[in-house]
């Protein structure tokens, strides 16, 4: 499938979040995503991946305020909508998975209720019938005993299980966005590689385009097409998923890579690669880059204007240093 | 070599609503001093449990633990405290949020009753100093702290008694990548420096891979595959290890996503299944799998449960012959 050919289903164009004036956690962030597309958003905590995702489906927590040049889902600012246009979308044709299936989902109703709900708001679909589509979404998702599991509650469920629910019951309403926050954090490894392999085979079968937020590189180097590092509020490196593993050129996603550790390297006396320092909470009106006072190769130039390099077609990173840097240093 | 960690038929029942959950179902091991033996497994499988019976936190229903040759039953908790120290999870509700990170780490000289103030404060100071907390954070909140400064205060308190062994459940899961790393760092440190004798759980196989020495694999409350960890990792003999393994994403671009063939079946402890107990989830299982209990069968130090691994003697050996060349 040719994905660039067509509009991005979403696109991002310079999103900037405030928590009033004590914190900006975004900071000019740019992204699109086409149909049929994973694009992955990684980084560390604090970094502002979730915020950027929230704010897309317009749920900050009060107190914060978002702006942009625009957030268009396909011809639509989602800027521009009300509350009521949005709630529309939301579920809908825009439909989120959460990173703890425990709290996101409500303890006081069946699954079968909250699934059904979904169909009922967007869809007027009558509760049986609403019923009979998230039974058989169950069954998809690998679900055994759907039937069951409907009139179940949420604490019945494992946590692999209450993480398939949230899946299903994002798909009820068939969307074309679906970000999925951390989907798989919390779960077990074979209980990951299921889930992981449910979202490809979904995204291939209906041409669902997936901005997945994660901090696992591995995670990232299997499921995306595209990849954007973010660190303190900023897109620093981003490109299609080969080259950017290939050639990672911004110094901190070099960081990261080699803090994890290699499976099949072997117990080793060596230690790991670390980033010194922790990310730091920037107040708008921050200038030049936010990554250097933890940065290896920083220069009192770091704090001006800093520049897009681009070592190749449709990878950028955000760093004085120029493309082969790497090769330099080395 | 001494023996730091015996575990003889360890079992542990808990009673919820009339069912009989086995989280802790018959564990043999021993770790020698020095060792860092992994436990890895599925949520569930009662790694947490064992690591509580191992502390002495929890009474075994049968079987039990020799620490240093010595029955934790019984004995005294600050002669056990001396010995044996966890590092959990979550430090963010492991540290007490009212008191100050001195205080925090100063507790358990303070609760073995014959130290001078002086010297508990000199001691505090140096164990916080080499776990990289400088002295003005020891004068701070757990708040104040991020989550990496606090996991170095928890290991800070875990080693201010300078105990023999300690049990670190989860303790980077919690932990940024960057910040995973320091500690994992940290941790190959002391250990080298104090000789210190590790049980280190996880689900992370990379992580075990990187710090282990030995590696338990835990499913439904038995150990199912034990072995050198350069071994495990090269040649696992359980077909559940073997899962275990291939599920574990690698950062390379290209390889997709591996398809595991576990099926959707979560383990229940509540209801152990007969025969092999990971015979339902097994892609390799056949008629015998579900009558036949399994022993530990195969090399000496490399054992697995699997009626596999006796029908094919061969793949066994090369196991043996790996540690041997």
């Amino acid at each position: 499938m040719n994905v660039s050919s067509a509009a991005p289903v979403l696109d991002i164009a310079n999103l900037r979040i405030a928590f009033g004036m004590r914190a900006e956690p975004v900071r000019g962030l740019s992204l699109s995503i086409h149909r049929g597309e994973t694009h992955c958003l990684v980084g560390e905590s604090g970094c502002g991946k979730s915020v950027s995702a929230l704010s897309v489906m317009n749920l900050l927590a009060k107190g914060a305020t978002r702006s942009a040049d625009h957030i268009r889902f396909h011809q639509q600012d989602l800027l521009k909508l009300s509350e009521r246009e949005m709630a529309r979308l939301r579920g809908d044709k825009i439909a989120m998975i959460f990173q703890e299936p425990m709290t996101s989902l409500n303890p006081a109703y069946t699954i079968g209720s909250q699934m059904a709900e979904v169909l009922e708001r967007h869809r007027r679909a009558p509760r049986r019938q609403a019923l009979e589509k998230a039974a058989d979404l169950l069954a998809r998702v690998g679900v055994t005993a759907p039937g069951m599991r409907l009139g179940q509650y949420p604490h019945q469920l494992s946590g692999g299980l209450r993480q398939r629910v949230m899946i299903a019951m994002a798909l009820m309403c068939d969307p074309e966005l679906l970000i999925a926050d951390e989907p798989t954090t919390a779960l077990d490894v074979t209980v990951q590689a299921q889930i992981l392999r449910l979202l490809l085979e979904l995204q291939q079968e209906r041409g669902l385009a997936l901005l997945m937020i994660t901090h696992d590189l591995g995670v990232v180097a299997r499921m995306a097409n595209r990849v954007s590092v973010m660190y303190a509020g900023q897109v620093v490196e981003s490109g299609p998923v080969q080259p950017l593993f290939a050639a990672p050129s911004h110094p901190y996603t070099r960081g990261l890579l080699a803090c994890i550790p290699v499976p099949g390297n072997g117990q080793s006396a060596a230690p790991l690669g670390s980033i010194p320092g922790t990310v730091p909470r920037l107040a708008p009106g921050f200038t030049g880059c936010g990554f250097h006072d933890r940065c290896l190769h920083a220069t009192p130039d770091c704090t001006g204007a800093i520049p897009t390099q681009s070592p190749s077609q449709g990878h950028d990173y955000l760093c004085r240093l120029t493309p082969g840097w790497t090769k330099e240093a080395a | 070599m001494t023996i730091a960690i015996e575990v003889t038929n360890l079992h542990r029942r808990f009673e919820q609503r009339g069912r009989v959950v086995r989280a802790v179902d018959g564990v043999n091991f021993t770790v020698n001093t020095g060792e860092v033996l992994g436990i890895v497994g599925e949520s569930g499988c009662g790694k947490s449990t064992l690591a509580r019976l191992i502390m002495g936190l929890l009474p075994p229903s049968e079987g039990g633990v020799l620490v240093e040759g010595r029955a934790l039953a019984g004995m005294d908790r600050r002669e056990r405290a001396r010995l044996i120290q966890p590092i959990f999870q979550d430090p963010f509700s492991s540290l007490n949020p009212r008191q100050r990170i001195r205080d925090i780490v100063e507790l358990p000289l303070a609760a073995q009753g014959h130290l001078s103030a002086s010297v508990r404060r000199a001691r505090v100071t140096e164990i916080l100093g080499r776990v990289g907390i400088s002295p003005d954070m020891a004068e701070r909140l757990p708040a104040q702290l991020s989550g990496g400064q606090r996991q170095r205060v928890a290991i800070a308190r875990a080693l201010v008694l300078q105990p023999r062994i300690v049990v670190c459940d989860e303790p980077t899961s919690a932990l940024d990548v960057s910040v995973q790393a320091q500690i994992l760092n940290l941790l190959a440190e002391l250990r080298r420096e104090l000789n210190l004798t590790l049980l280190f759980i996880s689900h992370n196989l990379a992580v075990v891979e990187h710090i282990a020495t030995n590696v338990a694999v835990m499913y439904l409350g038995r150990i199912v595959e034990q072995a050198p960890s350069a071994e495990l990792f090269r040649a696992p003999a359980h077909p559940y290890t073997q899962a275990l393994l291939a599920s574990v994403l690698t950062p390379e671009p290209g390889l997709g996503i591996p398809d595991v063939g576990l099926g959707p079946t979560a383990p229940d402890p509540s209801n152990i299944p007969r025969g092999c107990r990971f015979h339902p989830r097994c892609p390799k299982a056949f008629a015998d799998c579900a009558v036949t209990t399994p022993e530990m069968r195969g090399h000496e130090r490399h054992g697995a449960e699997c009626l596999l691994v006796a029908d094919q003697p061969d793949a066994v050996k090369t196991a043996g012959q790996l540690l041997l060349g």
